[in-house]
């Protein structure tokens, strides 16, 4: 496709990026919103191996695309198994009442 | 279609038989009948973990060689960081059943996560590619995520594996940018061609901003400051051994790992790397320093000093010689047989049936328990780096190599910190010896915890001044040859 080049993928992908980082840190509501950002990440990450990948003729970009695609399905199960026993033992998920220990 | 040629598994021999045996483990776990589910899993795990190390060390020696299509590298680094990685999750291991038991969670996972994660750090030792170094951090990191949170009806514990998930996640997924920055301003990820790639010339903005989000996700792992938040929080509410273990096999893992990447891939372009690698130096051990100083609960002290042992070890690393890397290997050996003593003394610290965990209550230890007190005044003195102790010769070992590659300003900020440490370790000491004691402790439980004590103990007592530093000091300068 004409005037669509490397540079869109990669300015698409940092915007994305930058999204999830401050979903994480500017959000104070709830947990599954940041897991919903780790997710951002690394689809930003993604988009950005594929994007290399084809402008460099060179596959290893999608096969660790793939990777990352597999990493992530286990990483959201056990972020949320994890938040199921923290809410079961407190009764909220909310990122404010992450405070037992402070200092 | 070409015919996939197997690649040589004769370098993965130990990888390869403990991703087996952390199958067979599990089968033994979910067959044997659920009393003696746990002990089996614990006695077969031990088994495992030594017949690892006895794979890897055969395999020593030779020169260096890479499988997998240049995926994976065994080399005299590599067996000595997988040797220290199975002695911190052994004595971790043995310090674990007592525990787990009384409190209810002695449950056959948990030897087989540590395996699954001893696998992980491995792969991660001998990654020399950036997708090996990918896979193998998050499989180390995801079994240590479960196994923070493997109190599960405890409100710490959970807290504790939720906050170490969030903010590991997030830092693989910085890392994971970076590792796909490098790659495309290189077009390469594999550690020997990067190397070749960045010799030579000053490399390109996007490499170097590829590799400063990687020193990103390696601090986090290594809990350097300003990446260290989680630390704190996770040391002092996950149960005690798995502490232990995360304070000495996660930390050599990944300390392995950001000296194979900073000076196996990046070591022609130190100057790029080296100022980076100074801040987090200097702020961590800042931190270590000063942060302790105020802390009350001994598990939340020994989080803050291993984050001013990570600066420690890291000042070797900022010289970027072999001699940095030399004094690395050795530093962190030395501190993986000082922390997991003193888990082992945390451990023994009970009263009235319960686990204590205030500095105050070591008071008067000396009056009631003197071979006790007398353990953890060694470890103490070998963690502040008294000379004539173990944690003394490893603080030499860096500043030295810092010294000679001319960062004087590190080693005097250097030297400043360990003396304002000092304070801390020496006023458990003081507790120890010369408080008034409000009731004695119980007798240590398990031999497991007696035996990793007094064997620490040992070890750091100034009589491994004339038997053990000759050797170790041999084996950490074999294996920065791979380096040269």
């Amino acid at each position: 496709m004409p005037g669509i080049g490397l540079e869109h993928y990669l300015t698409v992908a940092a915007i994305l990026f930058v999204f999830g980082i401050m979903g994480i840190f500017l959000n104070r509501k709830n947990v599954i919103i940041i897991l919903m950002s780790v997710e951002l990440i690394l689809l930003a990450v993604n988009i950005n191996l594929v994007a290399f990948s084809t402008h460099l003729g060179d596959l290893t970009g999608q096969v660790l695309a793939m990777f990352v695609l597999t990493v992530a399905a286990a990483e959201a199960a056990i972020g949320l198994a994890i938040l199921v026993i923290y809410f079961r033992s407190r009764g909220s998920i909310e990122v404010e009442d992450i405070n037992q220990m402070k200092g | 279609m070409t015919q996939a040629a197997i690649p040589n598994l004769a370098p993965a021999l130990a990888e390869v038989f403990l991703a087996v045996a952390a199958m067979a483990l599990l089968m033994i776990g979910v067959f044997a009948n659920a009393q003696k589910a746990f002990g089996r899993t614990q006695v077969f795990a031990a088994l495992t973990l030594v017949i690892a190390a006895v794979l890897v060390i055969s395999g020593a020696g030779g020169a260096r060689v890479e499988t997998f299509g240049g995926l994976f590298v065994s080399d005299n680094f590599s067996v000595f960081m997988k040797v220290l990685v199975v002695l911190g999750a052994l004595g971790s291991l043995a310090l674990a059943g007592p525990y787990l038991r009384e409190h209810k969670i002695a449950r056959f996972e948990f030897p087989v996560l540590m395996v699954l994660s001893v696998l992980g750090m491995f792969i991660m030792i001998s990654s020399n590619n950036l997708m090996s170094l990918y896979v193998g951090l998050e499989l180390q990191s995801l079994a240590l995520y479960v196994l923070a949170a493997i109190n599960r009806d405890r409100n710490r514990s959970t807290e504790a594996g939720l906050k170490y998930f969030v903010l590991g996640a997030l830092s693989s997924g910085m890392m994971l940018y970076g590792i796909s920055l490098i790659y495309g301003f290189s077009g390469t990820m594999d550690f020997d061609i990067l190397a070749g790639f960045v010799a030579g010339h000053a490399p390109a903005l996007g490499l170097v901003v590829g590799m400063v989000f990687v020193i990103t996700g390696l601090a986090f792992k290594v809990s350097a400051v300003p990446f260290h938040m989680w630390t704190p929080d996770v040391y002092e509410g996950a149960p005690t051994p798995v502490t232990a273990f995360f304070a000495a096999a996660p930390k050599a893992a990944a300390m392995a790992l950001f000296v194979r990447v900073m000076m196996g891939a990046f070591g022609d372009t130190v100057d790029s790397w080296q100022q980076i690698i100074i801040f987090i130096s200097i702020a961590s051990m800042l931190v270590g320093a000063f942060i302790a100083l105020v802390q009350t609960n001994i598990k939340r002290l020994m989080a803050y000093s291993s984050i001013g042992h990570i600066g420690y070890a890291l000042v070797g690393l900022a010289a970027g010689t072999t001699a940095g890397v030399e004094a690395v290997a050795l530093y962190i050996a030395i501190y993986v047989t000082m922390t997991l003593g003193t888990f082992a003394a945390i451990l023994a610290m009970r009263r009235d049936g319960g686990q204590l965990e205030e500095i105050g209550d070591l008071a008067g230890l000396s009056k009631t328990n003197l071979p006790l007190a007398v353990a953890i005044a060694t470890l103490m003195f070998s963690l502040a780096g008294i000379p004539l102790l173990f944690g003394f010769l490893g603080k030499y070992y860096v500043f030295l190599a810092a010294w000679q590659s001319g960062l004087v300003e590190l080693v005097v900020i250097g030297l400043v910190t360990s003396v304002v440490s000092c304070y801390y370790y020496l006023r458990i000491v003081k507790v120890m010896f010369f408080d008034e004691p409000d009731g004695a402790l119980e007798p240590i439980q398990g031999a497991g915890v007696r035996a990793v004590l007094s064997i620490s103990a040992l070890v750091n007592s100034p009589l491994s001044y004339f038997l053990l530093l000759a050797p170790l000091a041999g084996a950490s300068a074999w294996a920065a040859q791979s380096f040269l």
